[in-house]
């Protein structure tokens, strides 16, 4: 008897929950294989903690950025292709600032402000690190921020405006010709050369920290990466919960029209969102460098699916989704090298979004296209 | 174009011209358009290059090219337009279905023993290389589309290019670099591609010679070609390049009139349909989604197709030549040219290609043939130059940048083509899902009488 209804409950499933079924089983497997290899001994604790630790600093930064594309588009409602290209705007942008603030006396003007376009000097020679230049490195930070969110402005000002009603392909038609535009006059400024702009980040180790119990050293770039990237998120939070701009964007991605009619200020809340994405976006962009400690100028466009990764799994519009949805596909990139290769690990994560996209377009979180 | 605006009071010759243009059947004006372009193309590079020394083989050389790469964009072009211009299927990944049918190819064709470098294949013969390829590219579409169509056009388009950016990831992995099917070595090459058969001196051989064997000696019609090029002093290498040029065209036309019999039948009444409102075609008892299946694979295998002949061009697939970044430019140039229009995609191609693609690099070295400017490392020089009152050194930065300019130039004409024209230059042209000709069908009466005041004006009846 028992059989027979747990088979009649699975044919009465939609296709949608059966995707979601095997998903669940999947990682189950998964989770049970990660313990029987932690056991037995395949796979050294260490290295696990390793692949924990860098799926976090992955996935922080990857839900940063994701968090400005989540809210473009449920709020524009278009699949921005030049988010990636937002994101190295704000690493170009910061690490100017940073160079320029970091590197008086150290070497001429006019390589500090092309980033070492013309081989003058090199990140040595700057000494551009957290312990070195602390002041350069916030400044960096904030430029970033206020970079990208003058580049973003300006391009919906030219570009997007004139296109709010437009349907979502023309507009993602047209933001790819912004994401080629914006990213080939940052070759034209910069170069094409992909350059290291920061010195290796110093350790702390465990002999002198007890706090760090996970593991022997972190790298405190990284460490700076997390902290920044976790009260910023938490800054958005509370903005988005106790202020009415949060309501206001909230009442826009759910019904534009409704929102113009009930005295919503629909394009100070597209400002607003531009200004709170485009920030968020340049600060991942400057604080990917930081952690990878190169950049190039295809360092944001490498990362866009990603990003719509993160984004999709947590459910478009959503943006503690596209958080979650960073942090998932962080881990997933990372933990995933305890199966297969290095090469492979992105694969997997295109082929999580594509299920997801196809069998539950709304995000693993729910259903709602809100802020 | 002018063709849609019609001045009453415009010169009596240029509105006898139109109406000529006009009165053409569609295939006769579409060929003529394409032509023109051509022509327009070639004498502009043409008369460019020989005022400024290039030289007759080097503007050759460089038409060759150009033909070449244009005719290889006017394939993908011309698939794309069957998915999005005919269909409404927002497919951008296009570079992952050149990519399969180009890889399928070099497997199959490559040398099965190449030495300690290369990496094996199973060595089959180019033609049954290239079927297999096509058939792969269509495969992959098919298990793309099958669960895909259900979902909204802008997921649409980024499960198209994940998939691509999937394929691109593990044709370039280290882990199918070599692998053993059924006791054979295959592999993909992983980052280093794979060597196969060059097409551009196969093809040209089995026109050329006995059996396309070029120790056989020349058949009928290669004696007659290399006596003639022979006698005007053209190398034999030079031959056998516009051979694979000019096989490429036919390529070219021969899938123009599949999609012009495709897009005329039927089934392409039912494509547009489904392009101008899907849900009314359904509920006229059609089964869209057979029939986007139907196309989405049948468009992909063409874009397999061209993606073989255009990395066969020197018989080596390049694993860096199927970034996303190439589905956007066939999307450039089907923008341009008009979606929905099979002439103008191969006019955008055309456009594409000649003048934006080739142009900023030929402009570039036109100039530094003729002008001695200086080149500064960085903008910066450029700049303080210019404080001190020398343009030169920026003027000379941005000549060498031109390069890379031409991808602003890219992104601009795509944001400026969606805000004014979304249409394209010929997407007035687009096939209305309606078997007969309405724009001729409205005025009978009025296309006897007064010509100047019946164009494009609402009439009463």
């Amino acid at each position: 008897m028992a059989m027979v209804d747990i088979r009649d409950s699975v044919s009465g499933l939609t296709l949608e929950e059966r995707f979601g079924l095997l998903l669940v089983a999947g990682i189950l497997i998964m989770v049970l294989d990660l313990i029987r290899r932690l056991v037995v001994g395949d796979l050294a604790f260490t290295s696990f903690m390793t692949f924990l630790w860098r799926g976090l600093v992955d996935g922080l930064v990857i839900g940063l950025a994701a968090v400005g594309l989540s809210m473009t588009y449920s709020i524009l409602r278009f699949a921005n292709f030049s988010h990636g290209d937002l994101v190295t705007t704000g690493a170009f942008t910061g690490w100017t600032a940073a160079w320029v603030v970091g590197g008086i006396g150290a070497a001429s003007f006019g390589s500090r402000i092309l980033l070492n376009a013309d081989r003058g000097t090199s990140a040595r020679e700057i000494n551009l690190h957290v312990y070195a230049e602390p002041l350069a490195i916030v400044a960096g930070l904030v430029v970033a921020a206020i970079g990208t969110i003058i580049v973003a402005l300006v391009i919906d000002r030219l570009v997007y405006r004139r296109m709010r009603n437009a349907g979502g392909i023309p507009l993602l038609i047209a933001s790819v010709g912004v994401a080629l535009a914006l990213r080939y006059v940052i070759v034209f400024f910069y170069g094409e050369r992909t350059r290291g702009p920061v010195r290796s980040t110093p350790t702390l180790s465990a002999e002198n920290h007890a706090w760090l119990i996970w593991t022997d050293s972190v790298a405190v770039h990284q460490l700076i990466l997390v902290i920044s990237a976790i009260a910023l998120m938490i800054g958005l939070h509370l903005l988005l919960q106790r202020t009415k701009l949060g309501k206001a964007m909230r009442a826009m991605a759910d019904n534009r029209d409704l929102a113009l009619i009930t005295g919503i200020p629909t394009e100070r809340v597209i400002l607003a969102t531009w200004v709170i994405g485009a920030g968020l976006t340049g600060v991942a962009g400057y604080l990917i460098v930081l952690e990878q400690e190169t950049l190039g100028f295809n360092t944001g466009w490498f990362l866009l699916l990603l990003i719509f990764a993160a984004v999709i799994l947590g459910g478009i519009g959503s943006i503690y989704g596209a958080i979650a949805g960073g942090l998932i596909i962080g881990m997933a990139d990372n933990m995933m090298l305890v199966w297969i290769s290095g090469d492979l690990t992105r694969v997997a994560a295109f082929l999580l979004m594509i299920l997801i996209l196809i069998y539950r377009p709304q995000g693993l979180f729910g259903g709602v296209e809100t802020a | 174009m002018t063709d849609d605006e019609q001045s009453n009071d415009g010169s009596e010759r240029q509105a006898s011209l139109r109406e000529r243009f006009e009165a053409l059947p569609r295939w006769q004006s579409d060929l003529l358009l394409i032509g023109a372009t051509l022509l327009g193309l070639y004498a502009l590079m043409g008369v460019l290059g020989l005022v400024t020394g290039l030289g007759v083989s080097g503007v050759t050389r460089t038409l060759r090219a150009v033909t070449f790469l244009a005719t290889a964009y006017a394939l993908v072009v011309l698939a794309l337009n069957l998915h999005w211009g005919y269909t409404g299927l927002f497919n951008i990944g296009v570079a992952g279905f050149m990519a399969v049918g180009a890889y399928t190819m070099a497997i199959a064709t490559a040398d099965p023993d190449p030495g300690p470098a290369g990496v094996p294949g199973l060595g089959l013969p180019v033609p049954v290389g290239i079927a297999l390829g096509m058939i792969a590219a269509g495969l992959v579409g098919l298990v793309v589309v099958l669960p895909a169509l259900r979902i909204r056009a802008d997921y649409f388009a980024i499960v198209t290019l994940a998939f691509a950016e999937v394929i691109r990831l593990l044709i370039t992995s280290g882990a199918l670099r070599e692998f053993e099917i059924a006791g054979r070595e295959l592999g993909t090459g992983g980052g280093a591609g794979i060597n196969f058969a060059r097409l551009d001196t196969v093809i040209p051989n089995w026109v050329l010679y006995r059996g396309g064997d070029i120790e056989q000696g020349t058949n009928v019609l290669g004696y007659q070609i290399l006596t003639l090029t022979n006698a005007i002093g053209i190398e034999r290498t030079m031959v056998e390049n516009w051979l694979y040029t000019f096989t490429m065209i036919l390529l070219v036309a021969a899938v123009f009139w599949l999609l012009v019999r495709t897009g005329n039948s039927p089934f392409g009444r039912m494509l547009k349909a489904i392009r101008e409102d899907e849900l009314a075609t359904k509920s006229l008892g059609k089964n869209t989604p057979m029939v986007k299946i139907k196309v989405f694979v049948l468009g992909c295998a063409i874009m397999g197709l061209a993606g073989i002949f255009w990395q066969g061009r020197n018989g080596y697939v390049d694993p860096n030549a199927f970034l996303p970044i190439v589905t956007f430019y066939i999307f450039i140039a089907l923008i341009i040219g008009g979606s929905g229009s099979n002439t103008g995609s191969v006019v955008g191609a055309l456009v594409f290609v000649g003048v934006l693609f080739e142009g900023p690099p030929y402009a570039q070295r036109i100039v530094r043939q003729n002008v001695d400017l200086p080149r500064p490392s960085t903008v910066y020089d450029g700049v303080v130059a210019l404080g001190g009152g020398d343009p030169m050194p920026l003027i000379g930065y941005t000549v060498g940048e031109l390069p890379n300019l031409r991808f602003i130039l890219f992104g601009a004409i795509l944001i400026a083509l969606m805000i004014y024209r979304p249409d394209g230059m010929l997407g007035h042209r687009n096939e209305p899902a309606s078997p007969i000709d309405l724009r001729r069908e409205r005025s009978p009466r009025e296309g006897l009488a007064d010509t100047a005041s019946t164009d494009g004006g609402e009439v009463d009846e």
